[in-house]
């Protein structure tokens, strides 16, 4: 059985419209007027028990909203949803003690007092042992490597510390289904890295399905084989990464070094010039026109050397993201 | 312990260590609690000259009494709570087997244990300065003092609390309370005690929730008579209403709720 089923999953938000200025401040205050907004139209998707699934879009394209209805903070306009055998929207205390949401810009530890105090919160709300508190404790606090961490005041963690406190929080109870929205937001390169290492190995030692969104691409190209793509709200594109790539942007990378530099309007001729580097040009060229355009670059200009590559998975993405390509 | 009871202990104790990390904050929250003290000294001066069904040490016993219920009632959950669903922070609470309503519950009572030595001492020095007032109350007085002050913290909760419901809809819902608080000051008895008031407005004032959050424990620990029977059950009938509209208004609220922010 799938541990995450959308079907036909639809979020209409009236939101109040104001005019700017005096007039539209008494307008506003007088007779409100409401528009209907379609964050979210017609997802479907199935993600399979263990998987790590991306889930991309622009700000605004309707992902915290799906996350929302997932984790069954927010009722559904339309359409079915079903987690871990639940119906999220319920809330019953099975369906909650099974999943997790982590929002990397909130956080639930108390300001003022050592992590500790707020896991001793969640241990008990989650009905932990003593024994099982002190066991996921410092298993946890191993893999994310906190030694001495939870008995500071939260507000005197570091951004990545307390993140990963957080993480230790939202993880105490075991849940077998993760729903992380930008984990790793405002994380120096070190931190980001750890938290992805952590996530890789929570997700092979417990086989935990978790869905992830993310602006970093590289916590999308480490840990998940298949993204969800959404834009204004549909879901855009569903399947592995390298079928994104493919699908969006069928070209490849030609790298070439040459042996002086040309003038950019002749350089134009032999494709799209991605960037010029001295003397080292990359070009992106349609997959159709590869061996062609290879060759007439080969004769027409003096190369010292020649690399044909795939291109980055951060420029194929932020390409579909910003045009919305739609299948 | 039983699942309940490690949760209560749990929360409590967390909620108590969270009150104490701000002493001074709490110092003056207790003093922000001293109109009482403030009434006494002009009833006092009154029952001098005019006359009142309370002598001026009777007002004087009256409004320290006040001031203590004041210290074991005083609520803002609707300002916790609007600023919960506005920043949508109730989110993390909706997502946890336990209902929203214990944690700010919890807080509030582990507050009453941080402020007491304050209160404790602010009383002292009353005594200091106006040893002509002071009496002890039997134990038995003492003991129903504590049943009905308890009550009447549990309705003042759920009353704020009810409010608070209506963030979800107002997202200024701490208007409401700023609205209600004025019923409450007049009619709790934090003005004046209800010996002063005509005798019409007492009879319709007893059947509203307000007199048993200050008045009818006040006046159970310096002596006064109450009818406790009538107080008890306006109090019970009270807590119930005020109980199912609360748990109406979660579960529209809740259809309305959009985690703002979260």
């Amino acid at each position: 059985m799938a541990a995450i089923v959308a079907a036909g999953l639809s979020k209409i938000y009236p939101v109040a419209v104001k005019e700017p200025g005096l007039r539209g401040t008494i307008q506003h205050f007088l007779q409100r007027t409401y528009r209907q907004v379609k964050a979210v139209q017609d997802v479907s998707f199935e993600i399979q028990p263990g998987e790590v699934v991306g889930f991309l879009g622009a700000n605004g394209a309707g992902k915290t909203t799906t996350l929302k209805m997932l984790t069954g903070l927010i009722h559904p306009s339309a359409g079915r949803v079903n987690v871990a055998g639940y119906v999220p929207f319920q809330r019953k205390p099975g369906f909650l003690k099974t999943i997790t949401l982590i929002m990397g810009q909130k956080q639930q530890l108390l300001w003022d007092l050592p992590a500790l105090d707020s896991l001793r919160i969640n241990a008990a709300v989650y009905g932990l042992s003593d024994r099982e508190f002190h066991d996921r404790v410092d298993e946890l606090t191993e893999m994310l490597a906190l030694q001495g961490k939870l008995t500071q005041p939260v507000r005197k963690l570091s951004l990545g510390e307390r993140m990963k406190a957080e993480l230790l929080a939202a993880l105490l109870h075991q849940p077998q289904v993760l729903f992380l929205d930008e984990p790793t937001l405002g994380l120096d390169v070190n931190a980001q890295v750890s938290v992805r290492e952590f996530l890789r190995q929570y997700n092979q030692r417990y086989g935990a399905t978790i869905l992830l969104t993310s602006h970093y691409m590289a916590d999308i190209t480490a840990l998940c084989d298949r993204v969800l793509v959404i834009h204004a709200g549909q879901l855009i594109y569903d399947g592995s990464l390298d079928g994104l790539v493919d699908r969006f942007a069928p070209c490849r990378e030609v790298r070439v070094e040459l042996a002086h530099p040309y003038p950019p309007d002749k350089l134009a001729f032999y494709g799209d010039v991605e960037a010029v580097d001295g003397q080292v040009v990359r070009f992106l060229v349609p997959q159709e026109d590869l061996t062609r355009q290879v060759a007439t670059i080969l004769a027409d200009l003096e190369v010292i050397d020649l690399a044909v590559t795939e291109p980055p998975i951060e420029e194929v993405i932020g390409r579909v993201l910003k045009a919305g390509v739609v299948a | 312990m039983n699942r309940l009871g490690r949760i209560s202990t749990t929360l409590v104790a967390v909620y108590y260590a969270y009150m104490v990390e701000y002493r001074a904050e709490l110092l003056f929250w207790v003093l922000s609690g001293s109109l009482p003290i403030i009434l006494m000294g002009i009833w006092m001066q009154a029952s001098q000259t005019g006359q009142f069904a309370l002598s001026a040490v009777e007002f004087a016993r009256y409004f320290l009494a006040a001031f203590i219920v004041r210290q074991f009632t005083v609520v803002w959950v609707i300002w916790e709570f609007e600023r919960e669903v506005v920043e949508g922070k109730l989110s993390f609470r909706l997502l946890q087997p336990l209902d929203p309503i214990w944690h700010h519950f919890a807080s509030h009572f582990a507050e009453r244990f941080a402020r007491l030595p304050f209160a404790i001492g602010l009383i002292g020095l009353f005594f200091l300065l106006y040893p002509q007032a002071f009496w002890l109350p039997s134990l038995g007085d003492l003991f129903l003092f504590l049943l009905v002050v308890n009550l009447a913290f549990a309705l003042r909760f759920l009353m704020q609390y009810t409010l608070s419901m209506f963030a979800f809809w107002l997202e200024r819902a701490s208007a409401l309370e700023q609205f209600w608080f004025l019923f409450y000051l007049f009619l709790s008895g934090l003005i004046a005690p209800l010996e002063v008031f005509p005798p019409l407005v007492r009879q319709i004032a007893l059947w509203t929730p307000f007199p048993y959050l200050i008045h009818f424990p006040a006046s159970v620990l310096v002596g006064l008579p109450v009818n406790l029977p009538q107080g008890l059950l306006v109090m019970g009938i009270w807590s119930l209403v005020l109980f199912f509209i609360y748990r109406w208004l979660w579960r529209k609220g809740l259809q309305q709720y959009s985690g703002m922010g979260a």
